[in-house]
């Protein structure tokens, strides 16, 4: 087995250092693997990718991407070490085109800008019927698409998504989902946190669970799959009556 | 020799006094409010010419005023005029958020300063308002006991203000303020009308600072528009800082300090410099005290006396993060 | 009544050169700047430094009773203005933004830089008017009953040459996109890669641009005073918010709509007025939409 693209060792983050949100989380990524980051809410998911980001200060912890340590990174670097976030909300320029959102993500790979556009659109055939509408006038998920199309065009080896369900119908959700299996297939490892765990689990290699800041549990996504109890203690309910 | 040092020291106190009542009365306004009002010195212009008008003799060429009522119908009148521009000023802008205020207050004291300039009917424009009547004159031999009588009216309403204040800021009133200042969204969530709360606050702070206007008009005999230019509103504001907003004790002696520095920096700059240098010596003072307000914001941005926790201690909660 | 709207015009024009320095801060850094004035009135005066320097005098340009001199040294006073401006951010406003400092308390250390800069020009000149040259306006009629003065045209032209620049650098750059993307979503902005302290330099950098030419045009024009700035701030802000806050043409709109109200007001015998009744148009601006001056939610 290769060595871990992203490793996140003993990671504590949060807004108040005397009250951190992430407690002591440690998790692998490997090259070409979607990992699912579950939990229940307040579980620290989102903060995880926030502070791997450098959007929340770390407080201790390393985070290595490659074997080399990117923790505390200034986050507008972050691009420049190919990894790419796409936040849960406010994800897109909203005043801005479609297309002045693709060519923001290719700020640092402008002489690569049609190769990388032409994979974007490949994947997401719509962006190119919408390139000169406002960002803002789309729906949530020609959004999501926007959001992930821009950070496709960093050419980040990982793409850290918050939530990418967040907001969208079960039917856009399981599109989203198989579009991201495609995008992983073009060559990128792709690390989620997902409320909606049932759905995350279905395109994920492994997955881990937090609860209270701190990971409890790991697995294969399969397995976590058959696990009534881990279901019922913290994957939420079945599809389809989700209250969010 | 001691006989000066008194009457200056006098003289200075009941200065101080006329800005230690602005910076009482923005602590409410922003201190505890959290209103950015850059338009101190159009409320005290509106005291300093109501109290003018009330309790001023007749000018040949003013259409209306020359009432010559008693000093303190011209502390009222002052106090109701500058209560009411700030209800209609209030009213407009209040729903703005905080940086269309500070823009919209800046224009109102501008707007304020052109109608003292130009609207001669009513304020004599730039030839000013003089032989304003200075209370407790002619009781005495020399204008040095007059001037310590008036610093004990000074003084007492200060301290009425304060006393009154410290009440109102304890209260629910106050707290809500607060609250309102902390976070809007959550104090209307709680059923504040915050706008209502703000309006009051807006009103009860800008009379206080015509209380201030009509004191500075009856003390000096004379106004003129160029007494009242944003400069004003600056020194009310580093006094502020520099005291403590959200304090207002702090308030107060920011006051005392500020003006002190103030003083004492032209005393220095006039024995030093000679007179031909005087705009320049303005100019720098003004640098400087620029100068100090910058360094405070940078190294000290809660001022000599922080902000006092009224909250009780259980009540208090980590600060929310800043997202 | 003609005649006072060629004036409107020329006045729309500086004001709107002033303005967008304001608009850009104000949207990129999130705080009215109310050292905005100060910064043209650098600009006017470093304008005149780099002619005094230079000892060409100002030129002319056939009718026009300046030329190249003068926009020479415009172009070296807006490096000098430049530097001053991000010098001034440099020690106060990002130690500020590091503190995450409230907007009120940016714009209070602006308004003690407006104060701390009007005086220190007012130290250093003795507060006397200055001028670039001995300039008589010459005026000729356009068409009968017409007049206008070649130096007011050349006024506007430029104006309109900065704005042109302006749409190309804001529309058609990556610097102009990346100045879009931190107004709207300064994390976004990060997470894309985009260095936001760049931004905030070069954003201070065309503001002061734009203030210095502003300055230098409008000290041709009349004067140089220390209050030239100060005294052009109410009406930039009130194009600023006549025009929305979040759009550059929407400010340069406001500047025209200022520009002919304060015109108006001067042809109708308020002169004494002026800024007031520019008050008084951002207010009634304000009574009937209120919604529309909130700009975007944050």
């Amino acid at each position: 087995m290769a060595e871990a693209l992203l490793a996140v060792h003993a990671l504590e983050a949060g807004y108040n250092p005397s009250l951190p949100i992430v407690r002591g989380v440690s998790i692998e990524v490997r090259e070409g693997e979607i990992v699912s980051v579950l939990g229940p809410n307040g579980a620290g998911k989102s903060t995880l990718l926030k502070a791997i980001a450098g959007l929340v200060r770390i407080t201790a912890g390393r985070v290595l991407l490659d074997e080399r340590d990117i923790t505390g990174l200034d986050t507008h670097r972050l691009v420049r070490a190919r990894v790419a976030y796409v936040p849960q909300t406010e994800n897109v320029f909203a005043r801005l085109s479609v297309e002045d959102n693709l060519a923001l993500g290719a700020l640092h790979n402008q002489d690569r800008f049609d190769t990388l556009r032409q994979r974007v659109v490949a994947l997401f055939p719509d962006l190119e019927r919408l390139r000169s509408l406002a960002a803002g006038k789309l729906s949530g998920g020609q959004r999501q698409m926007v959001a992930l199309g821009r950070a496709m065009m960093a050419d980040p080896r990982l793409l850290m998504l918050d939530e990418p369900s967040a907001g969208l119908s079960p039917r856009l959700t399981r599109q989203l989902l198989t579009q991201l299996t495609r995008v992983r297939d073009s060559g990128m490892t792709i690390v989620m946190v997902e409320q909606n765990a049932r759905a995350a689990l279905s395109i994920s290699d492994r997955a881990y669970v937090l609860v209270d800041g701190r990971e409890e549990i790991q697995g294969d996504a399969e397995s976590l799959l058959g696990d009534p109890a881990l279901g019922a203690l913290y994957l939420g309910a079945a599809p389809g009556t989700r209250s969010r | 020799m001691m006989e000066g040092m008194l009457s200056f020291a006098v003289f200075f106190l009941v200065f101080a006094s006329f800005y230690a009542l602005c910076s009482l009365g923005l602590n409410l306004q922003w201190g505890f409010t959290g209103l950015f009002n850059v338009g101190v010195v159009g409320f005290f212009a509106i005291g300093a010419y109501a109290s003018a008008i009330i309790t001023g003799p007749a000018y040949p060429d003013t259409l209306f005023g020359g009432f010559g009522m008693p000093f303190p119908f011209g502390l009222a009148g002052a106090m109701l005029s500058a209560g009411v521009a700030a209800l209609g000023v209030g009213f407009v802008t209040l729903r703005l958020r905080e940086d269309f205020l500070a823009i919209s207050t800046f224009g109102v004291a501008i707007a304020i300063q052109l109608v003292c300039l130009n609207f001669e009917p009513l304020t004599r424009g730039p030839n000013g308002m003089y032989s304003l009547p200075r209370p407790f004159a002619g009781l005495f031999a020399t204008h040095a006991f007059d001037n310590v009588l008036y610093l004990v009216v000074c003084l007492a309403l200060i301290a009425g203000v304060y006393l009154a204040f410290e009440r109102m800021v304890r209260s629910p009133w106050g707290r809500v303020l607060r609250a309102i200042r902390d976070d809007e969204v959550a104090a209307a969530a709680l059923g504040k009308n915050v706008f209502a709360f703000r309006l009051q606050s807006f009103v009860v702070g800008s009379a206080v600072m015509g209380l201030a206007g009509a004191l500075y008009a009856n003390f000096q005999g004379f106004i003129s528009p160029a007494d009242f230019l944003p400069i004003f509103t600056f020194q009310v504001f580093v006094m502020l800082i520099v005291g403590g907003s959200g304090n207002n004790l702090g308030a107060l002696l920011g006051g005392l300090f500020v003006w002190f520095l103030w003083s004492m920096s032209e005393q220095v700059m006039q024995a030093l410099l000679p007179p031909t240098a005087l705009t320049q010596a303005a100019a720098a003072r003004i640098v400087l005290i620029g100068l100090v307000l910058a360094l405070m914001l940078l190294f000290r941005p809660e001022g000599i006396l922080a902000e006092r926790r009224i909250v009780s201690r259980e009540a208090r909660l980590p600060r929310a993060p800043k997202r | 009544m003609i005649q006072y709207l060629a004036d409107g015009i020329v006045n729309a024009a500086l004001i709107a050169l002033g303005a967008i320095g304001l608009s850009m801060t104000y949207n990129v850094l999130r705080f009215a700047n109310f050292a905005q004035g100060e910064i043209l009135t650098a600009g006017a005066y470093f304008t005149l430094l780099v002619v005094t320097v230079l000892g060409a005098g100002i030129g002319t340009m056939g009718p026009i009773a300046f030329g190249w001199p003068l926009l020479v040294s415009m172009l070296v006073a807006i490096a000098l203005t430049g530097a001053v401006v991000l010098v001034v951010d440099m020690l106060l406003f990002a130690p500020l933004r590091g503190r995450n400092a409230s907007r009120i308390t940016l714009i209070m250390a602006a308004f003690g830089v407006s104060l701390m800069g009007r005086n220190l020009v007012m130290l250093m000149t003795g507060g006397e008017p200055f001028y670039y040259d001995f300039y008589i306006p010459r005026a000729f009629a356009l068409f009968p009953g017409f007049e206008v003065v070649p130096d007011d045209l050349a006024i506007v032209a430029i104006a309109g040459l900065a704005f042109a620049l302006l749409f190309v650098l804001v529309n058609r750059t990556s610097m102009g996109r990346q100045m879009r993307a931190v107004a709207e979503n300064p994390t976004l902005a990060r997470v894309n890669g985009i260095d936001v302290r760049a931004v905030i330099r070069w954003t201070w950098i065309v503001g002061a641009a734009l203030a210095t030419v502003a300055g230098a045009l409008l000290g041709h024009n009349t004067q140089l005073r220390p209050e030239m700035g100060f005294d052009l701030l109410l009406p930039m802000f009130a194009a600023l918010i006549l025009g929305g806050a979040t759009n550059l043409y929407g400010t340069i709109l406001g500047a025209v709509v200022i520009g002919l109200t304060e015109a108006l007001a001067v042809a109708i015998g308020l002169s004494g007025y002026r800024a007031a009744v520019t008050f008084a148009v951002i207010v009634v601006f304000l009574l009937l939409r209120p919604q529309g001056l909130l700009g975007e939610r944050e």
